[in-house]
């Protein structure tokens, strides 16, 4: 090798050390390899925005998208041993349910603001105030600004704040508005396996990573949380790929 | 004077009742305004009696004790009432509070009808005990009270004589306390009912009598409580008077040189008010659960904001970020030039056992400041725990309680994440009796196609609560239709007994 290219080399790798960004954060790895893997810095980052929603506007994909970020904050709620504030002004979350992902009732502590304007203030009072472990919110309409004030406020607190945002209409996008958060994604729940009884098998969802700060977006089918908020990539691939079953979900919606 | 007596009614001795009547003198100084003769009902036991009666009454021949029966036929224009003794203590609390406000820092209330006064050292205050005495006699006549004082070395001796004795002021000065007891009756010592009628029927009927009998006998005969009584009299044991709490609300005040109107000149005047009641609560080793916050403007109106707190605290930040969500209440007008800090509700604040946190051991973060946060802004009844209700009806398995208290939790059933306020119909519901769940359904105008089932899960009405939950029979479903949505279904009715439901199907959440 000539010094000449090694020069190079060695300019190439000062800059790839310039533009990745930093990990100086706290990360919170999902487990499964295959998911942290093609995250940016090896997991999601814990004091950051992020957004999910509901790939359709059905019911059973806004379950779905509800407790996929349940179980980011009960594993966080673990670990710091501190409740999460649920944030929402809709009355129709069932907190049995909502324990059998990790999230028990000593584990969480809800506020029902009556609109999305109070339920913003809320969110930002709570991470400013530090206590909770994670803060979950649940609307509809977040502007571009208000995104990037909790970001902001998420990243100074080191506290993950998690916004569900909800279909405001049929065919309508909630992921095109513009947002500061760190991470997007669309969740959808998709056939479970098969048992060879009657029955149905743990809950499988699709999970499609929108935009991250950092790396690509993918899409992935996992199985879903357990009693500890935990998500698991099923062991045996099916005939067709994530892929095709993301975009065949997204052309019949 | 004769009276018409039952034989069951015991009658007082004619002479002795005479020495112990008060008749002309408080006659006299009853206020004119009760015109009509006054008794008061009570109930005691099963039958109703007089308890109290005006001089005016007694003058006619009613007199405390007396069947309320027998008063009304007595007289039967006499103005009747029902005794209200909860009025009476509260009345006499409130004087046992002004008089720690004004005459001695030790006041107690002795049921039911007396107070008592620590005087050491507070007379000379008041002009010498006379003087008090006369004032306060005063005092209380126009406040239209019938008073009688007394004042002895004991606490127990100033009772007997303040209730036993002859006149309404009665003074003992050092040394006299015996002589003044002796000719009182036994009853003066605030004996048991048991004990006065033993004694009565030993023929004590003077405390004078007493004295001279061996106290071992005594004690037999009249129970030793009487010979606590008795020293306690006579200064032979120590009878501490348990004084009336003054509890003063922790306030802190700044007047202001120039009135102020803008929120950032308002938030630091709340920054030095918190400061200064931080103080005063650490002295008090109190923290507050509330605050009030008075503004006065420059044209007299007030401006009151308050805020509350889920566990007590002092902590000036936390207090100064919850009063400052406030002040866009406060209207100042032409300016603010007062403000006033209360803490009107207050609970013990001291310092914590940092044993386990020393050790080691983790604690879970105290949600009590988060809590304060949120309730300040959306208000205290939206923020919330959901707790397990012992019940197996889905709906009636959570209530809301108050964030700071702990829960349990549920059974691990398979429960949805979202659940329907009122379960949803399905239409065209193809399943196979009595225990498959359904093939297909139709729901908001879609059909599904189900793939995997698991059930039933047979829920009971709870009988206890309705008629037509008696036999109700709920049995739940999971179904997953072939795009992988997860549901909870039931159907009404066990699909072999009739009066279990009317087999028709409803939706009732939805699963991840």
């Amino acid at each position: 090798m000539n010094p000449a290219s090694s020069h190079a080399q060695m300019g190439i790798d000062a800059l790839r050390a310039i533009t990745t960004p930093l990990a100086d954060f706290r990360i919170m790895p999902f487990g499964p390899e295959a998911l942290d893997a093609r995250l940016a810095s090896g997991g999601m980052r814990a004091g950051a925005l992020h957004e999910a929603t509901a790939l359709t506007c059905s019911l059973v994909d806004d379950a779905a998208a509800t407790l996929f970020l349940a179980g980011i904050a009960a594993r966080e709620a673990r670990l710091a041993s501190a409740p999460v504030l649920w944030v929402s002004c809709r009355n129709d979350l069932y907190a049995p349910g909502l324990e059998q992902a990790g999230l028990g009732s000593a584990d969480v502590i809800h506020a029902h603001p009556s609109d999305d304007a109070a339920l913003l203030g809320v969110v930002e009072d709570a991470v400013r105030d530090g206590t909770p472990a994670a803060v979950f919110a649940e609307a509809s309409k977040v502007s571009m600004v208000a995104t990037r004030r909790l970001q902001l406020a998420a990243a100074e607190a080191d506290i993950p704040v998690l916004l569900l945002r909800r279909h405001r209409g049929r065919d309508r996008d909630p992921l095109a508005d513009p947002s500061a958060a760190w991470t997007r994604w669309r969740v959808a729940s998709a056939p479970s396996e098969r048992l060879g009884v009657a029955g149905v098998g743990r809950p499988r969802w699709l999970v499609e990573l929108a935009r991250q700060r950092g790396g690509e977006g993918f899409s992935l089918i996992v199985e879903g949380c357990d009693a500890t908020g935990r998500l698991a990539v099923p062991a045996v691939p099916r005939h067709r790929t994530a892929e095709t079953a993301g975009s065949v979900r997204r052309a019949a919606a | 004077m004769r009276e018409l007596g039952r034989r069951s009614e015991t009658r007082g001795h004619p002479f002795k009742r005479m020495a112990s009547s008060v008749a002309p003198e408080e006659m006299r100084d009853a206020p004119k305004v009760m015109a009509a003769p006054l008794a008061l009902i009570g109930k005691l036991g099963r039958r109703d009696e007089i308890v109290a009666a005006c001089p005016a009454a007694r003058a006619l021949g009613i007199h405390v004790g007396m069947a309320a029966t027998h008063a009304r036929a007595l007289v039967s224009d006499l103005d009747f009432r029902v005794a209200e003794p909860e009025a009476d203590a509260a009345l006499l609390d409130r004087l046992a509070l002004f008089g720690i406000r004004r005459w001695s820092p030790v006041v107690a209330v002795s049921p039911p009808d007396g107070i008592w006064l620590d005087l050491t050292g507070a007379a000379h205050l008041h002009g010498g005990e006379a003087r008090f005495c006369q004032r306060l006699h005063a005092f209380c006549r126009r406040a239209g009270f019938t008073a009688r004082l007394a004042i002895a070395e004991t606490p127990g001796a100033a009772h007997a004589l303040a209730r036993y004795g002859r006149e309404d002021i009665v003074i003992i000065p050092h040394g006299g306390v015996l002589k003044a007891l002796s000719p009182l009756p036994v009853a003066a010592l605030r004996l048991e009912g048991g004990a006065l009628a033993a004694a009565r029927k030993f023929g004590f009927e003077t405390i004078a009598d007493l004295l001279p009998v061996a106290r071992g006998p005594l004690a037999r005969r009249l129970g030793l409580a009487t010979i606590g009584r008795l020293d306690q009299a006579l200064g032979g044991k120590a009878e501490p008077i348990t004084p009336r709490e003054d509890v003063v609300i922790p306030a802190v005040e700044r007047r202001l040189l120039e009135p102020i109107g803008t929120a950032e000149a308002i938030a630091q005047v709340m920054h030095d008010l918190l400061k200064d009641l931080a103080e005063v609560l650490q002295r008090r080793g109190l923290g507050a659960r509330s605050l009030r916050l008075c503004a006065l403007r420059i044209d007299g109106g007030e401006q009151v904001v308050a805020i509350g707190t889920s566990r007590p605290t002092r902590e000036v930040p936390h207090l100064l970020r919850l009063l400052k969500l406030r002040i866009e209440r406060i209207d100042p007008g032409m300016g603010l030039e007062q403000f006033r800090l209360l803490a009107p509700h207050t609970e013990p604040l001291d310092a914590e056992n940092l044993g386990a946190i020393l050790a080691g051991e983790s604690t879970v973060r105290d949600p009590a400041r988060l809590v304060d946060v949120v309730a300040g802004r959306i208000g205290p009844g939206a923020v919330f725990r959901i707790a397990p209700v012992e019940s197996y009806v889905p709906e009636r398995a959570v209530r809301l309680i108050s964030p700071i208290e702990t829960t349990g939790s549920w059974p691990a059933w398979q429960r949805p994440v979202r659940l329907f306020t009122r379960p949803e119909p399905l239409r065209r519901v193809m399943a196979l009796l009595p225990d498959q769940p359904p093939r297909r359904f139709e729901w908001r105008g879609r059909s599904y196609t189900v793939v995997a089932g698991d059930g039933p899960e047979r829920i009971h009405g709870e009988w206890w609560r309705r008629n037509a939950e008696v036999w109700a029979v709920r049995d739940y479903y999971r179904v997953e239709d072939e795009t992988g949505g997860r549901y909870w279904v039931f159907r009404r009715g066990d699909g072999v007994a009739g009066e279990t439901g009317d087999l028709s199907w409803w939706m009732h959440g939805v699963f991840a």
